[in-house]
C-alpha cells in the first residue's frame, strides 16, 4: 500500500496541465513502505493528455510505470497530488477511464462476446443491445467469427484484442493501457500495434500507454514521456513528428530510427542504473543469505 | 489412424480403459486359479459376475441402492451448501479464517467415523445418523477448497472488476465465484468421496439398511462373491455422483 511521507517542496516536473487537456496528472508523489525502508515510486510526476492524443510513458523496470497506471486508473490510494479527467477530480476508478492490463485478463469462463459485453452487462444494458454493441467492438478489433469461442481457444494476441474490445465497449474517454503486448512476440506486437493505431484513428480515442518497449512507443505515440529510474520522475518528453495514419511499416524509416536512438540514449543510463541496483541488491541478499 | 487422431478420439481412451479393466480382472482370475492368490480371501471374478443375479433378485438391491444413494445425495447437497457458505465466510472474515483454518484442515484428516456412537445417541438409529456422519466427514474439504479457490482468484480479474466499479456482491457473483468454481468443485468431489465412504461405513457399522448393511450381511454369511458384487454397486453410486457433479460443473461453467 502506498503511504504518504513528509512531502518535499512541491516542484512539479514533466508536462504541466494544458488548457485543452482531457487528462491531467498533477504532481503525483507515491511512497511505499518496504522492509528496507521507504521507497519513493513516483516523485512529483505531472503529465497531461489532449483529447484524441496518444501519449506513451516509457521507462526502465522499477521506474514506477505500473504505479502511475494504478494511480491514473484509480486502483491505488494514499498518494499526494491529483488526477483530473475533463476537469473532474478523480479518486478511485472512473467510468471515463478504461483500463487494459498487462496480464491476461479475459475471463476464461465467458465467450469472446460475453467478455466484450461484460461492462455493458454491469451497466444494466439489455441483452440484445449489449450483444449488438459487443459485436461492433469485436469487429473493430478484427475478431468477427470468434464471438462464441472461449479465451483458451484463442492465441495470446487474440485474447489481448478481446481485452481491448472489452475496455472499449464501455466507451471510455481515455484508454489506459499497461504494457498490453508485453507477453507477445515481436511480430504479433507490431501487428497489434497497427490494430491499435487503426482503432485510435477510427474512434479518435485518447490513449495513455505504459510501456518499456521503445519501438512500440515510437510506432504508436504522438508524444513519449521518458521516466527516470527510481525514484520515478519525468526525465524528458519527446514529440513524435511522424506522419499519420501510421502502420508498422514506419519502423523501417530513417526518422523512426532517429527517434528510437534518441529515446534509447535517454533510457540507457536509467536502465543501467536499474541493472546496477538489481545486482547490488542480489549481492547484498547473497551476503545476508550466506 | 495417426497418434494425434487417436488422442482426439473419444472412443479410443474409453476402449483402452475398459480393455485394461478386463485384462486386470482376467489376470486376477488366472492368479486365483493357479493358486497365487488365496481363493478364500479373494473370490474368482467369474463367481462375482455370477453373484450379481443373486444379489439383485434376492437381496432387494434396488431399494438398498436407492437408500444409500439418497443418503449420500442428501449429505452431498448439505456439504455443498454449508461448505461453500462457510468457505465464503472464512474468505471474507480473515480473522475467522486464521483462527479456524488449521482446525478445519485437521478435521479433514480425522477419522470422524469413530464418532458414530455419539451420533447414534443424538439422531437415533435412523438414516439421519448416517447422513450426518457423511456430512461431518465431507464438509472440511469443501470449506478448504472454497477458501483456496476464492483466495486464488487472479488479481487482474479483481482489478478488471474494480476498474468497472463493480459493487461487492457484483464482484463476487460475476468474478470471484466463477473464477473459483473449478477449485470449489475439486473440494465438492473430495467431500463426496469422504461422504460416500462414511455413509456406507456407518450403514455397515450400525447395520441400518442400504448397501453397507448388505455388505455386512453377506460378509457375515461368508458369501464372498456376493460381498464383492455388492461392493460393485457402491462403486456404481460413486460413478453416479461423479457424473452428476461433472454435469453441474459444466452447467455452471461451460469451459475451463
Amino acid at each position: 500500500m502506498a503511504t504518504v511521507s513528509t512531502l518535499p517542496e512541491r516542484t512539479a516536473q514533466g508536462l504541466r496541465a494544458q488548457p485543452a487537456s482531457i487528462l491531467v496528472v498533477d504532481d503525483i508523489f507515491v511512497q511505499f513502505e518496504t522492509p528496507e525502508g521507504p521507497l519513493v515510486a513516483l516523485d512529483h510526476v505531472s503529465l497531461s493528455v489532449r483529447p484524441g492524443e496518444f501519449l506513451a510513458v516509457i521507462g526502465p523496470s522499477g521506474c514506477g510505470k505500473s504505479t502511475l497506471f494504478n494511480v491514473v486508473g484509480g486502483l491505488l490510494d494514499g498518494y499526494l497530488g491529483g488526477v483530473t479527467v475533463a476537469g473532474e477530480t478523480v479518486r478511485g476508478p472512473h467510468p471515463a477511464i478504461g483500463m487494459v492490463f498487462q496480464e491476461e485478463s479475459t475471463f476464461p469462463w465467458r465467450t469472446v462476446i460475453e467478455n466484450v459485453a461484460f461492462p455493458l452487462e454491469i451497466a444494466g444494458i439489455g441483452k440484445a443491445a449489449r450483444l449488438e454493441t459487443a459485436r461492433r467492438f469485436i469487429s473493430l478489433v478484427g475478431l468477427i467469427g470468434f464471438e462464441n469461442r472461449y479465451p483458451n481457444e484463442l492465441s495470446g494476441g487474440m485474447r489481448q484484442r478481446v481485452a481491448i474490445a472489452r475496455t472499449l465497449a464501455s466507451e471510455p474517454k481515455i484508454l489506459l493501457m499497461d504494457e498490453p503486448f508485453a507477453s507477445l512476440d515481436e511480430q504479433t506486437r507490431l501487428l497489434l500495434g497497427d490494430k491499435v493505431l487503426q482503432i485510435q484513428q477510427d474512434l479518435m480515442q485518447t490513449t495513455l500507454l505504459i510501456t518499456h518497449n521503445i519501438t512500440e512507443a515510437v510506432q504508436l505515440a504522438d508524444r513519449i514521456l521518458v521516466m527516470s529510474y527510481r525514484p520515478g520522475k519525468v526525465k524528458r518528453i519527446v514529440d513524435i513528428d511522424l506522419p499519420r495514419p501510421r502502420s508498422s511499416e514506419i519502423v523501417s524509416s530513417e526518422a523512426f530510427g532517429r527517434y528510437v536512438a534518441q529515446i534509447w540514449s535517454d533510457l540507457r543510463e536509467e536502465a543501467s542504473r536499474g541493472m546496477r541496483d538489481d545486482e547490488d541488491r542480489a549481492r547484498h541478499g547473497g551476503e545476508h543469505g550466506s | 489412424m495417426t497418434a494425434a487422431a487417436i488422442a482426439r478420439s473419444r472412443g479410443v481412451p474409453l476402449a483402452l480403459g475398459f480393455g485394461t479393466l478386463v485384462i486386470a480382472i482376467l489376470a486376477v482370475e488366472v492368479l486365483i486359479r493357479i493358486g497365487a492368490i488365496n481363493r478364500f480371501i479373494v473370490p474368482l471374478p467369474s463367481q462375482v459376475a455370477l453373484a450379481f443375479e443373486r444379489v439383485i433378485t434376492e437381496e432387494d438391491i434396488g431399494e438398498r441402492f436407492r437408500l444409500t444413494f439418497l443418503e449420500a445425495l442428501t449429505a452431498g447437497v448439505m456439504i455443498t451448501v454449508v461448505g461453500v457458505s462457510l468457505g465464503i465466510l472464512l474468505y471474507r472474515v480473515n480473522l475467522l479464517r486464521q483462527a479456524t483454518e488449521t482446525w478445519v484442515a485437521a478435521m479433514a484428516s480425522a477419522p470422524t467415523v469413530l464418532m458414530y456412537p455419539l451420533f447414534l445417541v443424538i439422531f437415533g438409529r435412523s438414516a439421519w445418523t448416517i447422513i450426518m456422519m457423511g456430512f461431518v466427514a465431507g464438509l472440511p474439504p469443501v470449506i478448504l477448497k472454497t477458501v483456496e479457490g476464492l483466495s486464488g482468484t487472479r488479481r487482474v480479474f479483481i482489478n478488471v472488476g474494480r476498474s468497472l466499479k463493480l459493487t461487492g456482491p457484483q464482484l463476487f457473483v460475476k468474478i470471484l465465484f466463477p473464477a473459483a468454481l473449478p477449485t470449489i468443485f475439486v473440494g465438492v468431489r473430495l467431500g463426496l468421496i469422504f461422504t460416500l465412504i462414511n455413509v456406507v461405513g456407518v450403514e455397515f457399522l450400525i447395520n441400518f439398511g442400504g448397501l453397507g448393511q448388505l455388505i455386512n450381511d453377506l460378509a457375515e454369511r461368508y458369501d464372498l462373491p456376493g460381498t464383492y458384487a455388492a461392493i460393485c454397486f457402491v462403486i456404481l453410486v460413486s460413478v453416479c455422483f461423479f457424473v452428476l457433479t461433472e454435469w453441474v460443473e459444466r452447467w455452471l461453467r461451460p469451459v475451463d
